[in-house]
């Protein structure tokens, strides 16, 4: 087989237009990291068990190693990258800092992304449907209940 | 992964003239929780990925006088759909255990059923709700009880130049009722050590049962409908003790094996606990559908 042709792909991402050329092979997390610069998502495990590359596609929280680049056309896409503003952290990243849920940091970024699209969803989740929600990220260092009571924590703060 | 094109196909006649073309060297993407898994795994190779996910046909979800599903259609479409919910409690079971929620924003039953995994949580949901393939090639549809789709580990019946272009299901009967569960060593995100799902129908609340499927997971070289057990029910009381019976015979309809999961033993035990209380759940169900 001929080596195959680069695609370019139009989406947004984390709100701005983006536009770029990705092997037909690779996949969103090598996409965001190697070609785009966002380095911010994680590869844990990159065959979709640990979340640690989680992303949000259409408002869905998905593994971006279990997504080809080039599927993402059209879509949106927001990243760890577009959590904070201008303003300051979002609160759930204030939160993981208070409540020391991360160690490594190297699950963070994934648990941050899957914790906002629940909360956003779900303003007041229970403790059991956020340990539910988030079992598709795994944490090798900090253990799951500072991660949960930071989450908590966030939901409590919620009108 | 190695180097493979990728076609976003917008048509079922594109998406067949690939495989017509490509033959084996093609595959199919739908959710990619698979397929990307194992082209990563280096499992084989391939010259062309087709994503179907902008094909109408493969995005379908409806009910009419029968439920619909797309092929390419994700789990968390089928679980947020509150007529289908209320409809297929044995299929919303599967769909909301299958992966983590960022899993079930990609995968699909259909996915789940050309895999043709033993262990698949979608499968058996679909035969004890008598859902039925529907297959397409350039020159030929056809249709094929889910039952039969499967013909080994991995293995299914599409030839090459098939695609599966949904699942249609048949609108359950009054006093229908289903249910589907697994044992894993874990609460959530792993492979089943056995699943069981069952689906029984009632006239009324004290009549006798009138249409029973069951069906075993992980106990055999492909998901098994356990006809026997599910003929026994039929003509009998919904009763423990008849649940008890249906349990023994579903073991024997069962050949497990012995791997790191799980000895044949203990799948075995597996079968008759977990149809025993899938029938429980099932006829509770059904009698909230009189
Ligand atoms: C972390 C993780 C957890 C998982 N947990 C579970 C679980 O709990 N239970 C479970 O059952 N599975 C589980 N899986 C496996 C997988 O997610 C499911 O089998 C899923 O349903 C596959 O659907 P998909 O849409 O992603 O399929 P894909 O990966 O897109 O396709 C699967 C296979 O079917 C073929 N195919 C797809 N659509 C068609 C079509 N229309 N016609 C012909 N061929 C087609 C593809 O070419 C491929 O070979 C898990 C996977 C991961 C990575
Ligand atoms: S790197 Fe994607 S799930 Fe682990
Ligand atoms: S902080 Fe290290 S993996 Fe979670």
């Amino acid at each position: 087989m001929d080596s195959p042709k680069k695609i370019a792909v139009n989406c947004e991402l984390n709100g701005k237009p983006a536009e770029f050329l990705v092997a037909p092979y690779q996949s969103l997390l090598e996409t965001l990291r190697e070609v785009l610069g966002l380095t911010g998502t994680k590869e844990g495990c990159n065959d979709g068990n640990c979340g640690a590359c989680t992303v949000t596609l259409n408002g869905r929280i998905v593994d971006s190693c279990l997504v080809l680049g080039a599927e993402v056309e059209g879509a949106s896409i927001d990243t760890i990258e577009g959590m904070a503003t201008p303003d300051g952290l979002h609160p759930l990243q204030q939160s993981f800092l208070e409540e020391a849920a991360l160690q490594c940091g190297i699950c963070t970024p994934g648990f941050l992304v899957s914790a906002k699209a629940l909360l956003e969803r779900e303003p007041h989740p229970s403790e059991e449907r956020i340990r539910l929600w988030l079992a598709g990220n795994l944490c090798r260092c900090t253990g799951y209940d500072k991660i949960i009571r930071a989450v908590e924590k966030v939901a409590n703060q919620n009108s | 992964m190695h180097p493979f094109n990728y076609i976003a196909a917008s048509s079922v006649d594109e998406t067949l003239a690939v495989l017509d073309e490509l033959g084996p060297r093609a595959r199919i993407l739908a959710g990619g929780t698979d397929l990307l898994v194992q082209l990563r795994g280096e499992r084989f190779e391939i010259d062309s990925i087709v994503d179907i996910k902008q094909v109408p046909e493969a995005r379908a979800l409806h009910v009419g006088d029968s439920l619909i599903i797309g092929s390419a259609v994700p789990c968390y479409q089928i679980y947020e759909n509150s007529e289908i919910a209320n409809l297929y409690p044995g299929l919303i079971d599967a769909a909301s255990l299958i992966g983590g929620i960022q899993i079930q924003s990609r995968a699909s039953i259909g996915g789940n059923l050309c895999n043709a995994s033993p262990s698949a949580d979608g499968i058996c949901p679909l035969i004890v709700h008598s859902a039925i393939a529907n297959i397409k090639s350039p020159t030929t549809d056809r249709t094929i009880p889910v039952e039969d789709f499967c013909t080994g580990p991995g293995k299914n019946s599409l030839q090459n130049n098939e695609m599966l272009l949904s699942i249609k299901i048949p609108l359950p009967s009054k006093g229908f009722g289903a249910a589907y569960q697994r044992f894993i060593p874990r609460n959530e995100m792993d492979i089943a050590i056995a699943s069981v799902g069952s689906a029984i129908t009632v006239d009324t609340i004290d009549s006798n049962i009138t249409h029973a499927r069951i069906a075993l997971g992980a106990v055999g070289p492909t998901p098994i409908f356990a006809k026997k057990s599910s003929d026994f029910l039929i003509g009998k009381q919904p009763t423990q003790h008849v649940f008890e019976e249906a349990a023994e015979i579903a073991v024997g309809e069962a050949s497990p094996i012995g791997d790191m999961r799980g000895t044949p033993a203990q799948r075995l035990q597996l079968v008759r606990v977990l149809t025993q209380r899938t029938l429980t759940i099932a006829l509770e169900r059904a009698k909230t559908n009189l």
